[in-house]
């Protein structure tokens, strides 16, 4: 086995040396009766062409080279390459949590700078080194704001991720969290009147999604005046982190619970991602997770170390604020060397082709389609109402290798033939035709108008 | 002479500063093509949502980046540097050609909601793996959702519970081991169930009287991780079982030390009903630092039906898809469907290994262990004489009377070019030396390694403050913890320095 640095006379002579006959000895501890007498039956052992050949062809069946729609707390965003050669050195990539901290300089150095660029794109005070993903970010926030006030209960957008939700729902029914539900209003966001009657003395945490997952930019202000006057902290779940480059962030907010896989972390069919929890400063003792903090050696030079750890399992075991241990700080480098290469004017320029593009294809699906939730800013998502059913119209549209928008039939049944679509900076002017061109095409068959030359041809680039 | 060369500071990629401190207005590491559609009016498009100014976030150059990272890294410990001794950690080598197929495009730029028709890859990867683990643990049924290790004890736990619930009464007691990791107590408690504490025997095992006495209609389950943290097999795994099931009570493995098992025994077959794995330990996948990990979670066919959701399955046409429709659930533990690209590496390892060098992994790393403790017994205090499996666990007893104790001879350890081995854990070994080489380790290296504990225990004889002001050879010396905790400085801020 290639991977097994030892010849059969090694393994002969540290066997003496032990003083075991036989390597059978050292497993003599395991009730023979329990051992395993064959083979485990898994495939044979392969070569590494032959393991390349296997993952290729899993990869040609898994959608290679098909443009999407597909947002929906997944984002499809540029990866700068320096991202992967960086992240591929050995020193980061094969090191474990940066316990010791006199070899662990480097890791520790850039988590301080990552919790330092979030805390500077979210407004919070401080962030933490990284949680599973948005989903679980957004319920140990949610868990979080139950310890800072002492209350039992939540009060959440339904349009918070309907994933997120199930999340929190399946953690909160353990912990004596009852759940209400806020509906949203014709504009998308939340509908505050319900929401003023869902929150009360009880309240510890109201969970919103903005931009939510309808793509709809929240008014953070009222919604924050509203929790706030009741004591209860307002929780902000952001699961498109570009957004931040151009949307103003939710500083009324106590708690943001932040997916980075927008920055520099690929699709990679839903995980690993990056979760995010950012908050203020008084509430920091609450906070789950790992977080990294700036010292000096016994010579007085600057360091980094692992910091406030007695809020974690391995020192307060059942009492700590959360299980986590292992978190995602490889790809929380990622997050950060994107962060690093757009900066504080790419960023913003990044979000800008973002919008672009989104309210080029709003604009194109507007003219035969009906547009949902208009009236309301909105990021880089919308939702289109069709006549046809939604999986119909796609199953057409991935005949031209794109993949359309999502429909939204299971987690919201009352929305009809809605599906959810996604522009990013990578969404092409032409593909954006096509797919509004398909969608116009049904509209006008649903409604037995003549078909048009929908489709162009040429691309015209705007400047 | 004339001519001297004076070097006034070290080199400065020794002397990295933050990524803010190298920021100036105007430098820029990105470029974006251009539009192709109009361009927007930003204020028309956002009103009073639009963000004017991102604060103080970096504008340096592509070089500066790569320079930065790449003289932080080498600040840093790694695998890929030698031997990282980590108990309980399973810290082996992670092989590059998971790496390389874990970023093949149609993996890489997978949507978790693509259609299933363009996912069958991704879903073939997710089977494959997922017979694999079972077929490993003898186990009957598996979710690959869980994040990580901890994030698997808390969906087995969830199961449990369900299991229980179904059965006529949630329960409310977990039974766990003085021995046990941090994550299983307050895996526990996040669950809902009250903790309660099994005291170990002299041979550092579940003390069997101890259980029975113990054990009850209020307990719901029995979390153990076996081989523990001692590195001791529970040689009465089974009746362990046997006392836990006879009251209606499920063992739940800690998988953690798998890696001391896989081909030799399965945890299906002794008696475990529900257990998770750490991908990022037994299975190969990077530790980056922090993770990501993956956690999956194995169970008896009694508690399939409470798999989080969706499940994979084979259509009758062959092709595969997700089942979400499942009432028992215990609900979602995480959006979309668990670490993927974990998934595609920890699938790559088996194989390359195949059933007889996952075999041959297990016997290396028991072996591996055992030589060191062989070459450390006599010189380090070895507290439980109970034979060891993957592990193997000193205390500082001798050194501490010279006032040594188990942190600083890990230190001294760094001077030596290695890893510290992991401190102070388990708890119920005061002074802990916790030793994992994995199979990963050559003889020679291992040599190397003793001679290094060994001439570290005579240092300790001759001049206990070499040890007590470790490390001697790192950039920077022993970090202020109490003052980083006491006034936490979590952030930069312009004017830090």
């Amino acid at each position: 086995m290639r991977y097994l640095p030892k010849s059969p006379a090694d393994r002969q002579a540290m066997l003496q040396a032990i003083g075991a006959r036989s390597m059978d000895d050292l497993f003599a501890s395991i009730p023979a009766e329990y051992r395993l007498g064959r083979d485990l039956k898994v495939p044979r052992q392969m070569a590494e062409s032959e393991i390349l050949d296997w993952f290729r062809e899993r990869s040609r069946e898994n959608g290679d080279g098909y443009a999407t729609f597909l947002g929906a707390g997944a984002y499809h965003h540029y990866r700068p390459v320096i991202i992967d050669s960086l992240i591929s050195r050995g020193e980061f990539l094969t090191a474990y949590t940066p316990y010791q901290a006199e070899v662990s300089q480097g890791t520790l150095q850039s988590i301080f700078e990552f919790q330092s660029m979030i805390c500077e794109l979210t407004g919070m005070e401080v962030a933490n080194a990284s949680m599973y993903d948005g989903s679980t970010a957004a319920t140990e926030a949610v868990l979080m704001a139950s310890r800072v006030t002492g209350r039992h209960g939540a009060v959440v957008a339904r349009s918070v991720h309907p994933e997120y939700r199930e999340v929190l729902a399946t953690y909160a029914h353990h912990q004596n969290l009852p759940v209400a539900l806020v509906p949203f209003i014709e504009s998308g966001r939340i509908e505050l009147k319900a929401l003023e009657k869902a929150v009360s003395a009880e309240t510890a945490a109201v969970l919103l999604q903005s931009p939510n997952f309808f793509g709809t930019i929240e008014d953070i202000a009222a919604i924050a005046e509203i929790a706030h006057q009741k004591g209860a902290l307002l929780v902000v779940s952001i699961a498109e982190a570009v957004s931040l480059g151009i949307v103003e962030p939710p500083r009324e907010a106590d708690i943001i619970a932040l997916e980075a896989q927008s920055f520099g972390v690929p699709l990679g069919f839903g995980g690993p991602y990056c979760g995010v929890i950012a908050t203020r400063e008084k509430y920091v003792r609450q906070m789950p997770g790992r977080l990294v903090g700036q010292t000096t050696d016994s010579n007085g030079k600057r360091g980094f170390v692992l910091t406030l750890a007695t809020r974690e399992q391995h020192i307060r075991r059942e009492k700590a604020t959360s299980n986590i241990c292992t978190n995602q700080a490889l790809v929380a480098l990622m997050a950060n060397i994107f962060m690093t290469i757009y900066g504080r004017v790419g960023l913003r320029e990044l979000a800008k082709q973002n919008l672009a593009k989104t309210a080029y294809a709003v604009q194109q699906f507007g003219k035969h389609a009906n547009l949902l939730f208009p009236g309301s800013p909105r990021f880089n998502e919308f939702v289109v109402q069709t006549s046809e059913d939604p999986y119909a119209i796609n199953s057409r549209i991935l005949g031209h290798k794109i993949v359309g928008g999502l429909p939204l039939k299971k987690f919201y049944p009352e929305l009809g033939n809605a599906s959810l679509w996604c522009c990013t900076e990578l969404t092409t002017r032409s593909t954006i035709d096509t797919a509004a061109g398909l969608v116009a095409d049904s509209e006008r068959s649903q409604k037995g108008m003549p078909e048009e030359e929908s489709v162009p041809n040429g691309v015209e680039v705007a400047r | 002479m004339k001519h001297i060369t004076r070097k006034a500071t070290r080199h400065v990629s020794q002397n990295e500063g933050l990524i803010f401190e190298k920021s100036s207005p105007g430098k820029a590491g990105w470029k974006l093509p251009p539009l192709d559609v109009p361009e927007v009016d930003t204020q028309a498009l956002l009103g009073s949502s639009e963000r004017k100014d991102l604060g103080h976030m970096p504008e340096v150059s592509e070089i500066e980046i790569i320079r930065h990272f790449t003289r932080l890294s080498t600040w840093n410990y790694a695998i890929d540097l030698g031997m990282y001794p980590l108990g309980s950690c399973t810290m082996k080598y992670n092989p590059r050609v998971n790496e390389v197929v874990s970023r093949l495009d149609g993996l890489a730029n997978g949507h978790p909601y693509q259609p299933e028709r363009a996912s069958q890859g991704a879903l073939r990867i997710i089977k494959t793996l997922s017979d694999c683990l079972l077929e490993i643990t003898g186990m009957d049924a598996i979710t690959l959702q869980p994040a990580a290790g901890a994030h698997g004890e808390l969906t087995g736990l969830l199961m449990v519970r369900a299991y229980h619930h179904s059965k006529g009464g949630p329960r409310k007691k977990i039974l766990i081991p003085d021995s046990a990791h941090g994550t299983n107590p307050a895996t526990a408690a996040t669950v809902g169930y009250a903790v309660e504490n099994l005291k170990s025997n002299a041979q550092g095992m579940v003390e069997l009287s101890a259980l029975e006495e113990q054990m009850n209609e209020d307990v719901a389950a029995l979390m153990l991780t076996n081989p523990n943290t001692l590195g001791v097999f529970e040689q009465e795994i089974h009746k362990i079982a046997d006392v836990l099931h006879a009251k209606g009570g499920l063992l739940y493995m800690d998988g953690a030390n798998m890696n001391a098992l896989v081909g030799k025994v399965r945890p299906g077959d002794f008696g475990a009903d529900v257990m998770h794995l750490n991908l990022h330990k037994t299975f190969s996948t990077p530790h980056g630092g922090g993770g990501p990990g993956s956690g999956p979670v194995a169970v008896k066919q009694a508690l399939e039906p409470f798999l989080p959701k969706p499940v994979v399955i084979t259509k009758p046409d062959g092709t595969l898809a997700f089942e979400y429709h499942r009432p028992e659930s215990v609900g979602r533990v995480r959006a979309f469907y668990g670490n993927f690209g974990m998934f595609i590496r920890a699938l790559a390892y088996i194989l390359a290994n195949g059933p007889d060098g996952l075999l041959q992994t297990t016997e290396d790393a028991v072996l591996n262990a055992n030589y060191v403790r062989k070459g450390l017994e006599g010189i380090y205090d070895l507290p439980y004489l109970t034979p060891s499996m993957h592990e193997v666990v000193f205390s500082d007893k001798l050194q501490a009377k010279r006032g040594v104790k188990t942190m600083d001879l890990a230190k001294r350890l760094i001077d030596y070019g290695f890893h510290p081995y992991t401190t102070a854990f388990p708890l119920i070994v005061p002074g802990a030396l916790m030793i994992e080489p994995t199979e990963s380790e050559s003889k020679e290296e291992l040599d190397l390694f003793i001679e290094a504990m060994r001439s570290i225990a005579e240092e300790v004889e001759e001049d206990p403050q070499i040890a007590l002001t470790a490390p001697h050879s790192t950039r920077v010396s022993r970090l202020d913890e109490t003052t980083a905790a006491r006034k936490p400085v979590l952030r930069w801020k312009p004017g830090n320095q």
